[in-house]
């Protein structure tokens, strides 16, 4: 039987999956996307829906800045507004000392051409963040940030490849990938297809295709843990992080309250299963409780978490692999990846297309992993 | 009964103080086992027996024989040595048997070796037009209200609906003095014939007797109407009239200040399924069961569950799964502790569940009250229509959790309870698939909502940090 062929076959239907299918279709390309569940069934649905270029990493912004210029135009791109609305986030400093190293922040990213980070003192952060307890000398904005509907978000990006002529396989598991002439040879559940290039944006899973293809990194797969309560009146609009405690904080339109940070569950990848840990999730309640007296009556209706990858360094994957040629790696968002997904999905259609892009990714290239010995999966 | 501090491990915890969990709590205490028996109610009893205790309804014979059974039940439990906490919620279990348990304004976390789920049933949704407004009531709560506080609906009262459930709770209404002005039965025309394969197994039961001694007793009193296909119920800020129509084209309206639904009653698989425990579509009860074996062991190791929950069987049913389940925790954890009773109560079992099937078919609602027309609304929390679940369908939602995405259904704070099953069939209808592939909302804990207050002072042990060793 004849395989199947197309220009990029893409493992993942995540919001990084759906975003780079759609961007390669726009450029003329012919797309398989192969997921072994449903678009949007991890992480890319679950997450916190944060549209953050604040306190990244600084490998990571520019990929977030030419997303950002995404985000504030995605119902042309996309025909659905994904929920996006732009309130601003803020890092809270909750001590002088933080504010200090804040302002510290501030200075290099200006100095480095990042002006998109603002330092603000107290007055400014009681305006913005009228709820915030008193005891909080300032923090760092991010204005232009904002929050989405994640997996209506991912769905919506689905739908626009769909349009567009890319073909989703959903429920089919990706079980190997060999070479084939000058083209890689996809095996699935649903039988083999034939690609000359592989995008690997495969989560918490794309640890293995990389293992298979000779190129092991460290992943960790991790289950971050989000709580939403109860409709309380609305009394917040900027999305709220912490530093040194693990808080995000943001309230949506409804009146519900999304509370979420980084705490960690147990993952079973295996299982699309996890256990919430509710010693910590009781340390998010106790910072919310500490910050917003407000929120004290609020009711928890629902916990839960995704499945993602985390790499050692925090940072992601993103790039073509060392040591397979055609093969590109999208993964490893290390728990703040939703917003990076409508621009990296563009870089990375330029990247397969031209061979070429001008955001630089040399501090996301696989090779910084080189002489990992075995793959953590 | 109630006011103890929790430890932090137990041997075993039962959820749920109805006819199983009873049964199950006396059968593992007995054999020596440290166990926890945790319920929501003020006293013991579950439904079925609910305030079987306290209840103020002296005369034996307004409740019926089977009521007052609960009794031994509950002093079976009080000599067992199980410890037992009332007004306790448990919002959270997890497939390392890590339970999250309020009670008395304050959360804690509680491991065992074997937990017990025996969270009963639960009324199926019943959504008509107007089933939101105040004056409509489910007939379970009625049934609560008689027996914990002896308690009448005022008025003019209408009942509406199928089960068998809807004639005890009739008969028990009339017998403790109310009035009830109509019976509006949906049970569709043509059930009996499809029943009747399964009425060998049904004439033998003395459910067969009791029943039609039931309707009997209730039609004597209350105008009963047959076969109505139609049910709108309609006021300003309250009920005011109930209209039905009839296959045969009858149409009426009644002036009413109760409307009392019922359309059956469905496991409550909420805290089952927050643990992960794997479900099936039940195809003649029209809901999810827990996949079980004999015992009611589930697919979460450690994890039983018995009673109502498990499938719908009835309060004897319910407590003899309960003794299975505890048997078969009792056999895990201690070693060469033998019990003769183990095949007979499977003989009784089985003897129990063989009415089953015909009551089943007989009193599966009709299509049109499960998945009803495009303007009821299904999803009370977030107040949307069948119609708009029916729109999703067409843009292609698939299943309930993606349905989340599209329409919030089952993000309030009732998690889906009361429109999960309505989200399945509608959305198996509109695709053209079987419920079962369609699947159910993923339920995440806390299965009952508990205050930021509470949860931020929950008290972190070091037993409920450390991974929990299984025997």
């Amino acid at each position: 039987m004849a395989a199947e062929s197309a220009d990029v076959v893409v493992i993942g239907a995540g919001i990084h999956g759906c975003s780079t299918a759609l961007h390669l279709a726009l450029r003329g390309a012919s797309v398989i996307v192969i997921e072994k569940d449903h678009a949007g069934r991890h992480a890319s649905g679950v997450n916190a829906g944060g549209v953050r270029q604040l306190a990244r990493h600084v490998a990571e912004i520019p990929l977030s800045i030419a997303s950002m210029e995404i985000w504030e135009r995605i119902g042309d791109l996309v025909d659905d507004d994904c929920g996006f609305e732009c309130h601003g986030q803020v890092l809270v400093a909750e001590t002088e000392a933080e504010l200090e190293e804040f302002g510290v922040r501030v200075a290099d990213l200006q100095r480095r051409g990042f002006t998109h980070e603002e330092l603000i003192d107290k007055a400014e952060l009681q305006r913005v963040l009228p709820a915030v307890a008193e005891t909080c000398p300032g923090g760092i904005i991010s204005r232009r940030d904002g929050a989405a509907q994640p997996y209506r978000t991912t769905q919506a990006f689905r739908r626009a490849a769909s349009r567009h002529g890319v073909r989703f396989l959903e429920g089919v598991r990706v079980t190997g990938l060999a070479r084939s002439g000058r083209a890689w040879r996809i095996g699935t559940t649903s039988g083999d297809f034939l690609a000359p290039k592989v995008v690997n944006a495969a989560g918490a899973w794309a640890g293995r295709f990389a293992a298979m293809i000779g190129e092991p990194v460290p992943l960790e797969v991790i289950a971050p843990m989000l709580m939403i309560t109860s409709r309380v009146e609305r009394f917040i609009d900027p999305v709220v992080i912490l530093r040194s405690r693990k808080l995000s904080f943001k309230q949506f339109p409804n009146g519900t309250v999304l509370i979420g940070g980084g705490h960690l569950g147990r993952a079973f990848p295996e299982a699309n299963r996890t256990i919430l840990d509710w010693g910590k999730l009781q340390e998010s309640a106790r910072t919310v409780w500490e910050l917003f007296p407000v929120m004290r009556e609020a009711a928890i209706v629902r916990a839960w978490a995704g499945i993602e990858a985390r790499m050692r360094d925090d940072i992601p994957v993103v790039g073509p692999s060392h040591k397979a040629e055609g093969i590109f790696h999208q993964f490893g968002f290390s728990a703040h990846g939703f917003q990076l997904g409508p621009g990296t999905g563009a870089v990375m259609a330029e990247l397969l297309t031209t061979g070429r892009t001008n955001v630089p990714l040399q501090a996301l290239d696989i090779g910084r992993f080189a002489g990992h010995s075995r793959a953590v999966v | 009964m109630s006011g103890h501090e929790f430890k932090d491990a137990y041997d075993v915890v039962v959820v749920g103080a109805g006819a199983a969990g009873l049964a199950a709590a006396a059968e593992i205490a007995r054999a020596g086992l440290d166990t926890l028996l945790v319920d929501e109610n003020a006293g013991p009893g579950g439904q079925i027996y609910r305030a079987i205790t306290t209840t103020p309804v002296r005369k034996r014979e307004i409740l019926g024989d089977e009521f007052w059974n609960g009794a031994a039940l509950v002093d079976e439990v009080r000599s067992s040595g199980a410890s037992v906490t009332q007004t306790a919620t448990v919002w959270s279990l997890d497939a390392d048997l890590m339970l999250g348990i309020s009670w008395g304004g304050r959360s804690r976390n509680v491991s065992a070796r074997r937990v017990v789920v025996a969270t009963g049933a639960m009324e199926r949704p019943f959504p008509i037009p107007g089933w939101i407004l105040p004056g409509v009531m489910t007939a379970g709560a009625v049934q609560t209200l008689l027996k914990s506080s002896g308690l009448l609906p005022a008025g003019r009262t209408v009942v509406a609906g199928t089960g068998p459930l809807l004639w005890l709770l009739s008969a028990q209404i009339l017998r403790a003095g109310g009035a009830i002005d109509a019976i509006l039965d949906t049970t569709p025309r043509g059930s009996l014939t499809r029943a009747l394969p399964y009425a060998s197994g049904f004439l033998l039961s003395p459910l067969f007797a009791k029943g039609l001694a039931l309707r009997s007793e209730v039609m004597r009193k209350v105008r009963v109407v047959r076969h109505v296909t139609e049910l709108v119920a309609a006021g300003g800020d309250k009920l005011e009239t109930v209209t039905f129509a009839t296959r045969q084209g009858a149409k009426a309206t009644l002036p009413a200040d109760a409307l009392l639904l019922h359309q059956g009653v469905v496991p409550n698989t909420m805290l089952a399924m927050a643990a992960g425990v794997a479900h099936r579509w039940d195809e003649r009860q029209l809901c999810w069961s827990p996949v079980l074996d004999q015992d009611g062991r589930s697919s979460i190791e450690g994890i039983f569950v018995a009673g109502d929950g498990a499938g719908i069987a009835g309060a004897l049913a319910a407590e003899l799964r309960g003794r299975l389940a505890g048997l078969a925790v009792v056999r895990d954890l201690r070693p060469g502790y033998e019990s003769s009773e183990t095949q007979s109560i499977r003989q009784k079992l089985q003897r129990e569940e063989r009415a089953r099937p015909f009551l089943d078919v007989m009193f599966q609602p009709p299509r049109e009250m499960r998945a009803p027309a495009d303007d009821t609304i299904v999803c009370r929390c977030e107040e949307v229509t069948a119609g708009e679940v029916r729109k999703a369908a067409r843009l292609g939602c698939a299943g309930p959790n993606q349905l989340k995405a599209f329409l919030r259904t089952g993000m309030g704070p009732c998690q889906g309870r009361l429109c999960g099953l309505t989200l399945t069939e509608l959305l198996a209808e509109a695709n053209g698939v079987a419920p079962g592939e369609v699947g159910h909302l993923r339920v995440r804990p806390p299965v009952k909502p508990i205050s930021l207050s509470e949860l931020a002072e929950m008290p972190v042990s070091e037993a409920a940090t450390k991974a929990v060793v299984r025997g």
